[in-house]
């Protein structure tokens, strides 16, 4: 294993106090915690926002800590859910009196450790609603199992729910607005190589020089099909096509678009990606104003892409194009 | 009959045996789940360990519930929600008795069964810790004592079962077929679980 760190005990510790070194004007973390809040909180009559999960998938989620996006953000070990008492201290941190909403990705882990804090919170009077991000249609979505997981898509959850709490609106109406996002955004990725949990030492998985995984999940999760490598014009089809077929989707409607790099991917073969992803959208007559293409929700050291796309409206279109300041994404 | 020591002698063997089997649980996980099973139950039962290094308690209820309470705060993931939650049930149960009987261990292995259950939102057969927790505690409950022989062997033959299952919940379920044919990690260290508690109670009798 080679990796640019100290030692693997101290990792989420010391990549913590290197973002409040590097954006002391924004960040702040609460002492003794593994959690980043924006430098104000809590915003007294605005709605709080808590996103979290595990560690390894920066800039996700404390780069999205500002106004206009989360007011918190709560980092657990490398792919591991922070603990509850952890996520108690952020929803406490950031309540400014109108009740705390809790963004969680679809993990097992996840859901239960921010449900068990959002016990201990109520407990406490503390409002809290929460939802869960279930994006990736490369898992088969169905009652019996855990369901599907929640990938990049979560960043446009914390960008309308973000903006949605910025304009003072309740916390029925920022939970409204975070589960209609939900409801229209889906995404799938693919991996060329896989990634190395620093305090596991080996890769989560292995594939041949030759070979790609579609339907790869965030944590280096196996996905639903083992192939030949192909061209990036034929695999940005095959995740297009998942995607669009799982989407309620007309020629003429808007979308948002994000092209994902999952770690170590060059943001040229990103582009080359999109540049495929943009006639296939063409074809479609699908309008997109802008696609944001970058790493945004990675998995460590993964080669790969995910592709996410959400269905807009002109309230989910206003709310995305509000302004936000955080570190890895600013609006107007 | 389970006192205070033997509550001790518990967890201090649930975290020899954890130790001792940290790169078999990684290796299970890496397999069907995300690959941290082995080093988040390290870290816990390591936690643990210095908590009794520092405390001494009155009765095993309130020494289980300070595990519960480092497993919560400490190991993330599914696991430390799971363990720590059922834990939890186990000492509330046990509440303030200075002696547990064989009957009355049954019956807060019942609470910490349901616990489980009911955080995982689990159900029989569906490749999770539960299928060890559910068929161990079915197969002794009613009993006046317990064999610890055959709760050790029990607890074997429930993981064995679980490699044939087909994962319905955790990570290993979006694999779907894939997953059989792999043991389940959280069934692996829940047998870890009760192979300690047996040791611990042997020990005493």
């Amino acid at each position: 294993m080679k990796k640019l760190i100290n030692h693997v005990d101290n990792i989420v510790n010391e990549m913590l106090d290197g973002m409040t070194a590097a954006h002391p004007n924004r960040l702040r973390r609460l002492e003794g915690t593994t959690v980043l809040v924006r430098k104000d909180a809590p915003v007294t009559g605005k709605v709080g926002i808590v996103s979290g999960g595990g560690s390894g998938h920066e800039p996700a989620h404390a780069g999205y800590v500002g106004p206009g996006m989360l007011d918190g953000a709560v980092a657990g070990e490398v792919f591991t859910s922070p603990t509850p008492d952890q996520v108690f201290e952020a929803i406490k941190a950031v309540d400014g009196g109108k009740g705390v909403l809790l963004v969680i990705k679809n993990y097992t882990g996840d859901v239960m450790n921010f449900e068990m804090a959002a016990e201990l919170a109520e407990a406490e009077g503390i409002k809290v609603r929460q939802v869960v991000v279930n994006d990736d249609v490369a898992v088969e979505d169905s009652s019996f199992t855990s369901g599907r997981r929640g990938v990049a898509g979560t960043v446009l959850v914390h960008k309308i729910a973000g903006a949605k709490a910025a304009e003072g609106a309740a916390l029925d109406d920022v939970h409204a607005a975070a589960e209609s996002v939900i409801k229209n955004v889906k995404s799938m990725g693919m991996s060329l190589s896989p990634c190395t949990v620093p305090a596991a030492g080996k890769p989560g998985f292995t594939l041949g020089e030759k070979e790609m995984e579609i339907g790869t999940g965030i944590h280096g999760e196996p996905g639903v099909e083992r192939t030949d490598i192909k061209p990036a014009a034929e695999t940005a089809e095959i995740l297009f096509n998942k995607v669009f077929q799982e989407m309620n989707m007309q020629a003429g409607d808007e979308a948002a678009v994000i092209i994902n790099g999952l770690g170590s991917t060059p943001l040229m073969e990103l582009y080359i990606f999109h540049h495929a992803i943009d006639r296939l959208l063409k074809e479609k007559d699908i309008r997109v104003e802008e696609a944001v293409v970058g790493e945004w929700m990675t998995s460590l050291e993964m080669a790969g892409v995910s592709f996410t796309m959400l269905k807009l409206d002109d309230t989910l279109k206003k709310l995305l194009d509000a302004p936000s300041n955080t570190v890895s994404w600013k609006r107007g | 009959m389970i006192t205070t020591g033997t509550a001790e002698n518990w967890m201090e063997n649930f975290k020899e045996l954890i130790l001792q089997n940290k790169d078999e649980l990684t290796t299970l996980d890496q397999a069907i789940g995300d690959g941290d099973h082995g080093i988040n139950m390290a870290r816990g039962v390591q936690e643990m360990h210095a908590m009794l290094q520092e405390k001494t308690f009155e009765t095993p209820g309130a020494l289980l519930k300070a595990a519960a309470m480092v497993f919560i705060s400490k190991i993330g993931g599914a696991s430390g929600p799971l363990y720590g939650s059922a834990l939890m049930k186990i000492a509330a149960e046990a509440g303030d008795k200075a002696e547990l009987t064989d009957q009355d261990l049954l019956a807060c292995l019942e609470a910490g069964k349901k616990a489980v259950q009911q955080r995982g939102r689990a159900e029989t057969g569906e490749k999770t810790m539960y299928d060890v927790w559910d068929p161990i505690i079915n197969t002794f409950r009613g009993e006046e004592t317990i064999d610890w022989k055959a709760f050790k062997k029990a607890a074997e033959q429930a993981v064995d079962s679980t490699v044939d299952m087909h994962a319905k919940k955790g990570r290993a379920a979006y694999l779907g077929a894939r997953s059989i044919g792999h043991t389940d990690p959280g069934a692996f260290s829940s047998r870890l679980f009760f192979e300690a508690l047996a040791d611990a109670a042997q020990e005493e009798n």
